[in-house]
């Protein structure tokens, strides 16, 4: 994930303030009430549940795509500002509290006055979120790899994958690969779709006397074997000024609309990026990136990629705090630079 | 099925396809986008060209080609090399800067030991140590993408690379 890493994991505190139903009779699957929202899940879908204008109001999402947005909102801590399921659904960070919103930042549903938010505790959310993901990811299922890499997500419930969606988190204080730093990743297999990629590692030829002084390591073949699709992980540390590189297969899970200014560099082949509105939702542009070119996100944006190949993405972020209002409040204008 | 290979595609100096912005509505100019290499071709040899800007921090591209000036700063600096073959050097300078932000020259012949180099090639990337002075060699042209903070070697000119 994208974030300096400064807090301990709050899962694990708030493990007994998920409300969890017991099994259900024919799906297997349990459902949960966080608030006013339930969430539960049958063969094909998510539903979700909310309250508005005195009736409950509902909305269903694939359950596949369902379970790979909640696997990065949960990857990453919530991320940076709001993180949309898909154009109803979706949670907005505030870094200790946590919105999850039916409508929100919809244009039309927000208007007609059927959609609510409510805000949580990120220990509770974060554990009511982390119990769904385990309840309803099957043996089968992989929510954070590519469509072409994993089995299906649908039916009855069928064993779980808690591997899958416990992998460790890494966190980079400086650089992967320097004593007490994040590690390398020659462990790991080359993805099928990097087959072609040099593994050819950096000479390093230190003087007498500065062994281990010198760091240099291949990003790429660090790209190569990552084993997840869509997931920002630091590597270099600038200050607050944070490389976050990742590799990109089919869509990406979620619509990111940020509470910042962040920045794209595509490392290799391409990705199509659907830009909107962030408030409802509306298209303004269609951005296709190939290899070196660079682009920024403006802070009142939302975006989805698009990547056919498995390719390699700079996600480049500045997490100094305090940023949200220094934009909200007009100090900032959205976008980076006026020419 | 098809048995073609799979091909990654990266991008060099003399061989890039620059993507596009399709506006729906909104201005291009807002998403500053511009192509490292195009960039690369365009420029000096180590001319410091800003292609992204994040309220002080920035990425830098630089046309690698012969031997570039000693650097330092006073903060760590990471370098990615993007296309060519890039030799660095390094000094632990006796008097490290100490303060302020971004790249700076650090002077025809530094006084500092030698700690030696490193031979990057394309996707390799290096740590630039806060307090060292370093040195880039490229015996022919190439392309270094630099993680700093803006400072006074840093070149604007947005107008000249960038989407309208």
């Amino acid at each position: 994930m994208a974030m300096l890493e400064t807090a301990a994991d709050p899962s694990a505190f708030a493990a007994d303030e998920v409300q969890a139903s017991s099994p259900h009779a024919v799906t297997g699957y349990r459902s949960f009430k966080l608030g006013a929202f339930e969430l539960s899940r049958d063969e094909y879908f998510a539903h979700i549940q909310w309250p508005a204008k005195g009736e409950t109001r509902s909305h269903l999402i694939p359950v596949d795509a369902f379970l790979r947005a909640m696997m990065r909102d949960v990857a990453w801590g919530f991320f940076y500002g709001w993180v949309n399921f898909d154009h109803v659904i979706g949670t907005r960070n505030y870094y200790g509290k946590v919105d999850l919103y039916a409508g929100t930042f919809n244009g039309v549903l927000k208007a007609a006055g059927v959609n609510y938010t409510e805000n949580f505790e990120t220990p509770k959310i974060m554990a009511t979120f982390k119990a769904i993901l385990r309840d309803w990811t099957n043996a089968t299922f992989d929510p954070f790899a590519a469509p072409e890499e994993t089995g299906s997500a649908f039916g009855r419930k069928n064993g779980d994958n808690i591997e899958a969606i416990e992998r460790f988190r890494i966190a980079t204080k400086r650089m992967p690969g320097l004593p007490d730093d994040s590690p390398l990743r020659d462990d790991l297999p080359v993805n099928r779709q990097f087959a072609d990629v040099s593994q050819e590692e950096p000479e390093i030829h230190a003087a007498e006397g500065f062994e281990g002084q010198l760091h240099a390591f291949s990003l790429f073949k660090y790209l190569s074997r990552s084993d997840v699709t869509w997931n920002p992980s630091v590597t270099s540390v600038c200050k607050a000024s944070l490389f976050c590189p990742t590799t990109e297969e089919f869509i990406l899970p979620v619509f990111h609309g940020n509470d910042r200014i962040e920045w794209f560099l595509q490392l290799s082949d391409e990705i199509i990026w659907d830009v909107g509105d962030k408030e409802n939702g509306n298209p303004r542009a269609r951005i296709t990136m190939r290899a070196g070119d660079i682009c920024a996100m403006p802070a009142d944006i939302r975006h989805q990629g698009y990547s056919t190949k498995r390719s390699m993405l700079l996600v480049w972020e500045n997490a100094t705090p305090n940023l949200p209002q220094r934009y909200e409040s007009g100090e900032l204008k959205p976008y980076p630079a006026e020419f | 099925m098809s048995t073609a290979a799979i091909e990654t595609v990266f991008g060099s100096l003399e061989n890039y396809s620059k993507g596009s912005v399709e506006i729906i509505s909104g201005k291009a100019s807002h998403y500053a986008f511009s192509n490292i290499f195009e960039v690369a071709e365009k420029s000096a040899p180590y001319e410091k060209v800003i292609v992204g800007l994040n309220l002080g921090y920035v990425i830098e591209t630089l046309r690698a080609e012969g031997q570039s000036p000693w650097f330092t700063a006073a903060h760590d600096e990471f370098a990615v090399i993007m296309d060519g073959e890039v030799r660095v050097d390094f000094l632990k300078l006796d008097e490290p800067l100490t303060d302020g932000e971004g790249t700076r020259l650090a002077g025809e012949m530094p006084l500092g030991k030698p700690m030696g180099y490193v031979l990057l090639k394309r996707g390799h990337q290096c740590l630039l140590p806060a307090g060292s002075a370093y040195r880039f060699d490229s015996s022919r042209p190439g392309v270094v993408l630099l993680q700093t903070i803006r400072g006074p070697l840093s070149v604007v000119k947005w107008a000249d690379i960038c989407l309208k």
